[in-house]
């Protein structure tokens, strides 16, 4: 009984989390009619990969797509480049107060950031350009890898370090040749959060983007909009945007565990 | 690495000049940082004492942006919507996370599995999210009234009813991040001492007598940490608010940060956008260390 009690809780608690998402995957699969029938049609019989096509033929899904890839790609990329270094300094030199900044501009909303970006794009003429994006996508990224890379090189020891620069190396040459190496598991976590935060951001690409180079986000609001499209090729929408970023997280579900809970770090 | 503790050389000023090496490497973060967080949050200040229009000249007005907000009464009820929406999104995920939390940490069949599926939504993108919320919302052909009608309640007009769309759009935060608070909550978890648990067990303490006088307490922290978490992230909700009710119905689901994006990118009012931003800031900062100083004082928990 007691067993039985506890079960049926596990069921409560993490059905809505699947059934939500089996939903998706539901209208995303059946007909027009199927989708608007009352009482509603669960299962797709038979399921119908038309609305997939149908986004991807219709709606240059597949630019949209690739933008999301450059946008975080880039805005990754950078992060790192910068990041990781930063987190370095930050732990060896035990600068903690530079993580408070990154704690302010988690709390301030990104809609803030965007009117004084925006104002300056419209005068260099970015506005509606990926370079505008990705610039304005490093609001997300660099706070998220300086944090978790900070956090990172904390916990690593110092004892082969400094074992180094007995041996003559220069603080570079240790960063390079002792720190980094052992610092991939970090720099795994911090690539992969930075880069979902980034795909998953709306406003940015709503906002600074143009026709041909809005994020996949912004695309399917935007464009893909309930006036013209049916619920099924939205539903095949939504998955196409989304399922990189649930297939990125079953991946290294442990680790992003891990990086979440620590800094409670999100973007945007 | 047969002596690890080896002393470093010691040489005048060689610390100081290792610990200035090591500021270099922030260098170019901070430049970073420089032009696309600290320069905004200035220019934003800056704007808010102008009158400014995109397009058109600015005239320096003091501060007169914030004297009219102040009455401005579209903007008064945005906070109060805000407020609404931030209590109800930070108090149920946080009971529903702790629940799900102790369910978690027992052991059972799956556990990880179940549990990487609980925390699926919290990942996934919000705009994906808020489009399939929305189609389970219709009134006529959503999912949701056909489930009431099975547990025989009357059909709802969810987002589309004046009083309810709030409520259901914090059905929709809940959804997405009870996971964040389950993850932290879970890691509190694990970190508990075993030995409370053991003297209180051979007194015949009940059940909920140890959650409530062992585990409730030594948990108090995380829940604290959770909440600041929750209450920053719900101030901030904007994804999902604008694809799924754009605000409306009417201005009933306006929050301050749909007022802020109409004012920026719909009126490019750019002068009154930032006094919105520098007043926003200040409220998230000030409940954000509200929450801090509860955290100082949990001992009465």
């Amino acid at each position: 009984m007691r067993k039985a009690g506890f079960a049926l809780s596990v069921v409560v608690i993490v059905s809505p989390a699947i059934l939500v998402f089996l939903w998706m995957l539901s209208l995303s699969l059946k007909n027009e009619i199927d989708n608007l029938a009352y009482p509603p049609v669960f299962v797709p019989t038979p399921p119908t990969l038309a609305n997939f096509v149908q986004v991807f033929s219709e709606n240059s899904m597949g630019l949209y797509f690739w933008n999301s890839i450059v946008v975080s790609g880039l805005a990754t990329l950078v992060a790192l480049a910068v990041g990781i270094p930063a987190g370095y300094g930050i732990a060896r030199a035990n600068a903690h107060k530079l993580t408070v900044l990154i704690l302010i501009a988690r709390m301030t909303p990104a809609l803030s950031y965007l009117i004084p970006l925006f104002t300056v794009f419209q005068l260099l003429g970015l506005n509606n350009t990926l370079t505008a994006l990705v610039i304005t996508h490093l609001v997300i990224t660099v706070p998220i890898v300086v944090y978790i890379m900070a956090g990172h090189f904390e916990t690593l020891p110092r004892e082969l370090e400094e074992a180094a620069q007995i041996d003559g190396a220069n603080v570079w040459t240790v960063f390079r040749y002792v720190a980094l190496p052992l610092a991939r598991p970090g720099i795994i976590v911090g690539t992969i959060l930075a880069f979902i935060f980034s795909w998953n951001n709306f406003v940015f690409g709503a906002v600074l983007a143009g026709r041909a180079t809005r994020t996949l986000p912004a695309a399917v609001y935007n464009v893909l909009t309930f006036e013209q499209l049916a619920w099924g090729p939205l539903a095949a929408a939504a998955i196409v945007v989304t399922l990189p970023v649930l297939l990125l997280t079953i991946v290294i579900q442990k680790e992003i565990v891990v990086g979440l809970t620590h800094g409670g770090v999100k973007g945007g | 690495m047969n002596s690890p503790a080896l002393p470093i050389p010691y040489r005048p000023g060689f610390l100081a000049r290792r610990r200035r090496a090591y500021y270099f490497f922030a260098v170019p973060a901070l430049v970073v940082v420089g032009a696309v967080i600290i320069f905004p949050w200035l220019f934003t200040v800056w704007m808010s004492v102008f009158d400014w229009r995109i397009g058109s000249v600015a005239h320096f007005v003091g501060l007169e942006n914030y004297i009219k907000l102040a009455t401005n009464q579209r903007f008064l009820e945005s906070i109060v919507h805000t407020f609404y929406f931030t209590l109800l999104a930070v108090i149920l995920p946080l009971i529903l996370g702790t629940a799900a939390a102790l369910i978690f940490h027992r052991e059972f069949p799956f556990r990880g599995v179940l549990r990487g599926i609980f925390t699926m939504p919290m990942m996934a993108t919000p705009v994906a999210v808020a489009l399939v919320w929305t189609m389970m919302f219709h009134p006529q052909q959503g999912v949701l009234n056909y489930l009431l009608s099975l547990v025989g309640l009357p059909p709802s007009l969810w987002v589309y009813s004046q009083t309810l769309v709030i409520p259901s759009l914090v059905l929709v935060e809940v959804w997405h991040w009870t996971p964040l608070v389950m993850l932290i909550v879970l890691g509190g978890l694990a970190a508990l001492p075993t030995e409370p648990y053991e003297s209180a067990k051979l007194d015949g303490a009940t059940e909920w007598q140890l959650f409530r006088y062992i585990t409730f307490p030594l948990l108090a922290p995380f829940l604290i940490v959770a909440a600041v978490i929750r209450t920053i992230d719900a101030l901030k909700a904007f994804d999902t608010i604008y694809v799924i009710s754009q605000g409306g119905p009417g201005t009933a689901s306006e929050t301050i940060n749909l007022y802020l994006y109409l004012q920026a990118f719909a009126f490019y009012n750019v002068g009154n956008a930032s006094a919105v931003v520098v007043v926003f800031f200040i409220i998230i900062l000030a409940l954000a260390l509200v929450l801090l100083h509860v955290r100082e004082k949990t001992k009465w928990i």
